[in-house]
């Protein structure tokens, strides 16, 4: 996109850097507490008008927590808010709103049987109690040309991509009249072209006159589109820098309280004994519309086939095929030469396969249970578990304590309730019970998702520790790093069909991206 | 069996009398849960309205009066079913289903104090049926409309009031935007749960009003437990009819027309064959139930309908 501002406007953003002038916002002393867990603890943050500000934390750092405090969606227990120099009280949305503050948030919060134009304007419709579409719609057109931001007014939420769907969120910000835009995790749902596009907008904002926040854990944008950095650590604040005069690792740094580990390079090749083999393989979403519409792939012994795509084009269904949890409409799923597309997941398991699931909260494990009750999940029919069709306590109890500690459970109490595990920890368990039996196959869904930094990096070395023991692993994962980073070769999906496979020296993150947007020609 | 037992004049003009308590019920199902909120206390709501619209009746002698109490105790009932499903969060099948019991047992045992066994007092002030004159002389169309009840025609009024204001009104799209996606109508300033109690209050009163229409349009009288779960087939009618009031008009016309059929089949044959009336009177309930079932098409309810909203804590 064109930057269609003059260099007046352009360089007003870049000179508020630093100055003297009164910030925009200043927020001191922040503290908010949820139950036990202290999520913000004294925070400051200082944000200047026409700077774009990344807001950087592992997750549980209290980013979004002090942006919803700001938003006015949290009451803070103590702190002050100062905005355009003077003392607030947000109380609620509506208050932040009328500041001309404005949240992007990062599951939209767009109605979705609602059209386009009727998410910009709900809640400030002006112009009588009548719904006329037509002047809403004439209204969002003008936004839409002045912002240089397209969508189609008309269209209803749910027929319209992600991509566009937060085009929606910041014309809805926009139409407020909102000076400060909040972006919350901005890019998670975004392919890399999407990314870009979006940063163009953000540069746009800016020179319009804008102030953005941008919160964010990835150094790559931080570095790409934003002045300066404020870094939070455990709801403490662990760094202000400038971007300009920063280095990621510096960032990095501050965000983990110490220097993070190199992924130990993969040392040795893939074996040549083909463990999954998949031909042909069609299902159906559960809305009954094709998901998955002939795919073709083998992962052999020792290797990790990484599965690329945005979100939404059968990955989740494909991984269900696999386990026997979804219908095989057509095609066939051999593990070591044997259909077991017809199997249910008790049979799949049987024959070696391991599933780390995308949600663990839901999928991965029983919550109200205990550590050890959950790891034993799924062989909980046979010894030394059970005899005879009765559980033994103790031996479950025994088994839970060894496992706990192998894989680094905190606190390593077989007794725990799992509800009480931080969510790290509780994919340590599912990854306990998971890989502690050898397993052939491991189907590996979203293995990170809300990790910290820690915790990524025990699962990733976990992951490459079984690809060393023979294990053949496919990862589905949205983060296009985590695929390049442990996947031997990287398969794109699109629309419910593999359209790529790359080796992963190959596979840059542009093709990966013009893949995963259905440009096959253009990445060839 | 003639053509007249089945689309006779006398038939659609029974469809229509029959239909109206699902209706009222019906709408009231669409209003509370397109802001999100299910509200099963329909039943509740309906059998206190036929009650204590007869009790107004009786003292005041007047028809608006007890139209109006009948619906503020409905509305009562209702306020306390969104305080357990909006404030205080609790599982709002349970909470609907515990005043149903509370307003089963209340309105017999105050029915048994005020009236005794002797029943309600033959003399009730009932609501009028309105007269048609101009159309009572057309033929078939003046004899199914031309001498109904107001409140039939109230229900009818209430359908397009309904629709323009869910659809076509700035207030309506709030409501909708609470019942899909609370957090996303928090965040642009609409105060969701307000919005819930009055969406809650609101369906309470379309259902007294159906259960007035019960004791005071036609039966003249009350008996214990005698809306009989059309508050639960108002429910069905809402999903037959997509929650939305149109919708749920023609769902309630077909429920009507069930039991309309099954007065006028009575003893009726085909050649040598009765026509089984005890199994055509389950019509209704078999519709419900292909409807529950969802057997008719894809029907999507609110996507936050049922679910308590949380202001704050860990989103």
């Amino acid at each position: 996109m064109i930057d269609p501002r003059p260099e007046r406007a352009r360089t007003a953003g870049a000179t508020a850097v630093g100055t003297e002038r009164v910030p925009l916002l200043q927020m001191h002393g922040i503290r908010k507490r949820f139950g036990d867990l202290q999520a913000l603890d004294g925070v400051d943050l200082v944000v200047n008008e026409g700077e774009i500000h990344a807001l950087v934390g592992e997750n549980g750092a209290g980013k979004t927590t002090l942006m919803n405090v700001l938003y006015g969606l949290y009451r803070p227990d103590s702190g002050t808010i100062r905005y355009r120099g003077r003392d607030v009280r947000i109380s609620g949305p509506r208050d932040a709103i009328a500041l001309g503050i404005g949240m992007i948030h990062q599951h939209f919060m767009l109605v979705s049987p609602l059209t386009v134009a009727e998410n910009v304007v709900l809640g400030d419709e002006r112009g009588g109690p009548v719904l006329d579409d037509r002047a809403i719609e004439k209204r969002v057109r003008e936004l839409e040309e002045r912002f240089a931001i397209a969508v189609e007014p008309g269209a209803r939420v749910e027929d319209i991509p992600l991509g566009l769907q937060q085009r929606v969120e910041i014309l809805k910000v926009l139409y407020r009249g909102s000076d400060l835009l909040i972006f919350d995790e901005p890019t998670a749902v975004l392919t890399p072209q999407e990314v870009d596009e979006l940063f163009a907008i953000v540069r746009t904002l800016r020179d319009e006159g804008k102030t953005l926040i941008l919160i964010t854990h990835k150094l790559r944008e931080v570095m790409a589109v934003t002045d300066r950095v404020t870094v939070l650590r455990g709801g403490r604040n662990a760094g202000e820098l400038v971007t300009k005069q920063t280095t990621p690792a510096a960032i990095a740094r501050a965000m983990v309280g110490r220097e993070m580990k190199q992924l130990k390079a993969r040392t040795t090749p893939p074996r040549t004994e083909v463990i999954l083999d998949v031909r042909g393989l069609e299902a159906l979403s559960d809305r009954g519309s094709p998901a998955l519409r002939g795919i073709d792939f083998e992962i052999r012994s020792g290797e990790i086939l990484g599965i690329a795509g945005v979100g939404g084009n059968g990955q989740s269904e494909l991984a269900q095929c696999l386990l026997g949890l979804r219908k095989v409409a057509a095609g066939t799923i051999r593990i070591g030469g044997i259909d077991i597309s017809r199997d249910d997941p008790k049979r799949t398991r049987a024959r070696g396969v391991a599933y780390v699931p995308e949600d663990r909260r839901i999928e991965g494990l029983v919550l109200a249970f205990t550590v050890a009750d959950d790891f034993i999940l799924g062989k909980q029919d046979r010894p030394p578990y059970a005899m005879n069709g009765v559980l033994d306590p103790a031996a479950i109890l025994k088994a839970g304590g060894r496992l706990a500690v192998e894989y680094d459970v905190r606190p390593p109490n077989p007794r725990a309730i799992v509800a009480n595990l931080s969510g790290g920890n509780q994919q340590k368990v599912v990854l306990g019970r998971e890989l502690s039996e050898r397993p052939k196959l491991i189907v590996v869904s979203q293995p990170t998702r809300g990790l910290d930094i820690a915790a990524t990096e025990y699962v990733h070395e976990r992951l490459l520790e079984q690809r060393g023991q023979g294990a053949a692993i496919l990862l589905v994962s949205s983060e296009l790093d985590e695929i390049r980073a442990l996947s031997d070769r990287i398969a794109v999906m699109f629309e419910g069909r593999i359209v790529a496979v790359l080796d992963a020296a190959s596979a840059t993150e542009e093709r990966l991206g013009l893949l995963m947007a259905g440009h096959t020609e253009a990445a060839a | 069996m003639t053509v007249d037992q089945l689309i006779g004049a006398g038939v659609l003009a029974a469809t229509l009398r029959l239909a109206t308590p699902i209706l009222l019920a019906a709408l009231g199902g669409v209003v509370s849960e397109r802001a999100g909120v299910v509200n099963i206390a329909l039943e509740g709501c309906m059998l206190v309205g036929a009650f204590f619209g007869v009790v107004a009746a009786d003292q005041s002698h007047s028809v608006v009066v007890a139209l109006v109490a009948a619906m503020a105790v409905g509305a009562g009932l209702a306020a306390i079913h969104a305080v357990a499903a909006i404030h205080l969060r609790s599982d709002q099948i349970v909470s609907g289903m515990a005043l149903n019991i509370l307003a089963l047992g209340l309105t017999s045992y105050l029915d048994y104090q005020f009236y005794g066994t002797t029943g309600t007092p033959s003399d009730l002030a009932g609501v009028p049926d309105i007269e048609i004159a101009p159309l009572a002389a057309v033929l078939f169309i003046g004899d199914v409309i031309a001498h109904q009840n107001a409140i039939v025609w109230a229900g009818l009024a209430l359908v397009v009031l309904i629709q323009v204001f869910l659809f076509r009104t700035v207030p309506g799209l709030r409501l909708r935007a609470v019942g899909e996606h609370p957090r996303a109508a928090e965040t642009v300033g609409i105060a969701v749960r307000q919005t819930r109690y009055w969406a809650v209050i609101a369906s309470g009163m379309l259902a007294a009003l159906g259960g007035a229409y019960l004791s005071l349009s036609v039966a003249h009288s009350f008996t214990d437990g005698m809306t009989g779960g059309r508050g639960f087939i108002g429910l069905a009618a809402m999903i037959f009819g997509r929650w939305t009031p149109v919708g749920a008009l023609v769902a309630s016309l077909i429920f009507g027309y069930g039991t309309a059929l099954s007065f006028s089949l009575q003893g009726a044959s085909i050649g040598d064959v009765r026509v089984p009336v005890q199994l055509l009177s389950t019509l209704p309930y078999v519709l419900t139930i292909l409807a529950v079932a969802g057997f008719v098409g894809r029907s999507r309810p609110p996507a936050a309908d049922g679910i308590p909203y949380e202001t704050e804590g860990h989103a």
